[in-house]
């Protein structure tokens, strides 16, 4: 049963992957700019929409590869390349941020000076949610991630050349000395990218809310890859069914924690029935925003449990290919959710722009094409890790 | 001896010898075998081309509908047959009947997976096997990996299969019989008083420690206290009574004495404190009918419903009634007049002067003046000429 014949030959990525890459990016970018002069407050909020997209596939793959490293997880090593390349766009994000941050009065109520003067409860939030601090946390944050991003994936990288052990075990102490401060950044990035875009509303548990959606859209990214890649017969035969089982067994759960969490924040608010708490979702639940508000249900929780719940579904290549596909969409769906009501002229319901559609296109470029830079200088699998041999001969 | 053969067995002594065991049986064509192993063997279930159990039916149907009757309860006792408002939530408050049917369905799930486990797979009330006790079973749960050929196969034959199996260099073969009786019977009377016994000492300690050891001493849950109930004598008082008077001067909440009582002809009374707002006007209504009605009559001429056994009293729209101040009004329901005696211990504060403010409405409507009617067919819209 055993498979010690292991044979690594460096092939090309699929040359779709830069050609679609570099067409959406190109496509993408002319778009965005015109919106950008069409109008500036919608193209802002739907740059957030993809900017935490993108946090979300970059931040979540770094988690994934931090947890193989914490948990002794082998399963995960023959294709914890995927998510390293994914993890590249973490230091993309200081170019990517710096139109955010630019554009903060189009997308802050409280960056408005003359409109905190007015308003108590802004006031009293200003020593936290201001410009200037607000901008060192984020680049600080950014810079947290880019500090880690480097560390794990030099030593990984430099493994496959050196096959030296120890590096394992450094990666172990970074991985460990990352995931608290993960946590903590991520709460913070939710909290100011998305959740201070209402600045009157409050929720705590608002922080695992957007990291349930940051591991699914990270796992589902890899995935997607992964089933892509073994089709065309790059990991043949190194992923198994058992391996392609635990994405599927992975994904349910996460699926299932994201409505976990989802509900519970619903839950206790609409329980408690306190204005300050409740006009959140009342916006979610003006004119056209109730159809969004319900199609979230279905797309994110109710369709994705379905499909994985019997255990073939979660090993069927097929299947999970269509389901990494609906779950990428179902985050993106999640953040537009999240970040467009926020917007004034939406705050009665949603009304339809060609923008909306512009920005994911840029957004798939942006990915694809770092992915495609990165991955074109690197071994696709981890030639050197002491855990490969286990993880290609995993069995459940 | 007259055993019935159950199968045959080999042994091996590492994983690896199983797994290729198990492959090459399912190649020469077994179906009713079985591999055993002191530890879960990765890939085995693949090597001997198992189907996925389908245990997970069960769950899921019983699943569902644990979710279905969770609701339907919560519906019906909720907004059907008793329907009550809490927290302001609607009567079906589906978000809060959420948690509680995530648990039925949970529990229900879970106990059909049990239950459908030891009934169709187990094949319940069977409670035997034949590996039961057998040294090869002793073997293989300790340090060794062994795979059974069993007789019922369709192509089981007994040298065909001891040469199959020592095609494969186990370390020794064996042959497994039924046992000649059933070693543990369920219906077995001992068995069977033993389960009574069981469930008779099980509920009965149950009841005891919860309808009677709960509530010996010291448990008294605050059922004795040190205190008196009313009516109860007492031996801390010289009197001997439980119960005692108020201080003098006490007043009762929400009662305020009323400064006139007593006096038939009093030279001061009190400002009607409440106006005649419609809730005022319909309480005073209510009031009037169910307590003045019987003497005054419905509409406050002393048209009695009485019959003569007590004496009619004079009509309200007298000259006299109409210029008495609302506080005369409130002192006579107060304290009382002539034969009518007080009403203070029946009608409240309150009703009271709603009443005052309804017999007001009565005298105006007897005695209206033109501009009355004017204000009238201008709020109802009647315009008829008059």
């Amino acid at each position: 049963m055993h498979q010690t014949d292991f044979k690594y030959q460096r092939k090309d990525l699929p040359a779709g992957f830069s050609k679609f890459g570099f067409a959406f990016l190109l496509i993408g970018l002319i778009l965005a700019v015109a919106a950008f002069f069409v109008d500036q407050s919608r193209a802002a909020f739907n740059y957030l929409v993809i900017y935490m997209m993108i946090v979300s596939i970059a931040l979540g793959s770094l988690f994934l590869i931090a947890l193989e490293y914490v948990a002794g997880a082998d399963w995960s090593t023959p294709f914890r390349r995927i998510p390293e390349f994914f993890a590249g766009l973490i230091p993309v994000l200081f170019v990517l941020v710096i139109p955010l941050l630019l554009l903060n009065h189009d997308l802050f109520h409280w960056a408005h000076e003359e409109a905190v003067k007015q308003d108590k409860i802004l006031e009293g939030k200003a020593p936290y949610l201001n410009l200037s601090f607000f901008v060192i946390r984020t680049l600080v944050f950014i810079a947290i991630w880019v500090l880690f991003y480097f560390l794990l994936t030099r030593n990984s990288r430099k493994q496959d050349t050196t096959k030296d052990q120890t590096l394992t075990s450094k990666n172990i102490r970074f991985s460990a000395a990352f995931i608290p401060l993960f946590a903590i950044t991520i709460t913070f990035t939710a909290v100011d990218w998305l959740m201070s875009l209402e600045p009157h509303w409050f929720s705590t548990i608002f922080g695992v809310y957007y990291f349930s959606g940051t591991v699914i859209a990270a796992l589902a990214a890899v995935t997607l890859v992964v089933v892509v890649l073994k089709e065309k017969g790059y990991f043949n035969p190194w992923i198994t069914d058992d391996h392609l089982y635990s994405f599927g067994a992975l994904l349910f759960a996460f699926v299932n924690f994201w409505a976990y969490i989802a509900f519970s924040q619903f839950m206790l608010i609409w329980y408690a029935d306190l204005p300050e708490e409740t006009f959140w979702y009342l916006t979610r639940w003006e004119g056209s925003w109730v159809i969004f508000s319900l199609l979230l249900i279905v797309i994110h929780f109710v369709v994705p449990y379905a499909m994985l719940l019997s255990q073939p579904a979660k090993m069927n290549p097929k299947r999970l290919k269509f389901i990494s596909i609906w779950l990428l969409f179902a985050h993106l769906f999640d953040l537009f959710w999240l970040i467009m009501p926020n917007m004034q002229p939406l705050k009665k319901g949603y009304v339809f722009s060609w923008i909306d559609l512009v920005f994911p296109i840029l957004g798939i470029g942006i990915v694809l094409t770092i992915f495609n830079f990165i991955a074109k200088k690197e071994n696709l699998i981890p030639v050197g890790d002491p855990k490969l041999k286990r993880g290609i001969n995993f069995h459940l | 001896m007259n055993k019935r053969l159950f199968g045959i067995a080999a042994l091996f002594k590492t994983p690896d010898e199983i797994i290729r065991a198990a492959k090459k049986t399912v190649e020469a064509g077994y179906q009713k075998y079985d591999v055993h192993s002191p530890y879960p063997v990765h890939g085995i279930d693949r090597a001997m081309k198992l189907k996925p159990s389908k245990l997970g039916f069960i769950t899921l149907v019983f699943g569902l509908t644990g979710s279905a009757l969770a609701l339907l309860l919560m519906y019906w006792t909720m907004s059907v047959d008793y329907p009550m408002i809490i927290g302001g939530k609607p009567f079906f408050a589906l978000p809060a009947f959420i948690p509680v049917t995530f648990e039925v369905t949970v529990l229900l799930a879970t106990l059909a997976t049990v239950i459908g486990m030891i009934t169709f797979f187990f094949r319940f009330p069977e409670n035997d096997h034949p590996l039961h006790d057998t040294e090869y079973m002793k073997k293989v749960s300790r340090d060794h990996f062994g795979v059974v050929i069993e007789a019922s196969d369709k192509h089981f034959d007994e040298s065909k299969v001891r040469e199959f199996l020592s095609s494969l260099h186990p370390i020794s073969l064996e042959e497994i019989y039924y046992s000649e009786k059933e070693t543990y019977p369920v219906l077995e009377p001992k068995f069977v008083t033993f389960l009574v016994v069981v469930a008779l000492v099980t509920s009965g300690v149950t009841y005891f420690s919860l309808n009677k050891l709960l509530y010996m001493q010291p448990f008294t849950w605050m059922m004795e206290q040190p205190k008196l109930n009313p009516q109860q004598p007492s031996t801390l008082f010289a009197d001997g009574f439980g119960m005692r008077t108020p201080v003098q001067g006490t007043v009762a909440r929400g009662f305020i004495p009323y400064p006139y009582m007593g006096q038939n002809n009093p030279t001061e009374v009190l400002q009607n404190p409440f106006l005649p707002t419609k809730e005022n006007l319909k309480l005073g209504e209510a009031k009037y009918l169910t307590f003045c009605s019987p003497c005054h009559g419905n509409f406050g001429d002393g048209d009695s419903r009485l019959r003569g056994q007590f004496p009619n009293p004079p009509s309200l729209h007298s000259s006299r009634a109409r210029e008495f101040s609302d506080g005369m009004i409130y002192h006579i329901i107060t304290n009382g007049q002539n034969i009518m005696p007080s009403y203070a211990s029946q009608i409240t504060r309150e009703e009271r002067w709603a009443i005052v403010n309804y017999i007001r409405v009565l005298q105006r409507a007897k005695n209206a003046k033109s501009s009355d009617l004017q204000v009238v067919n201008k709020e109802t819209g009647n315009n008829a000429s008059n």
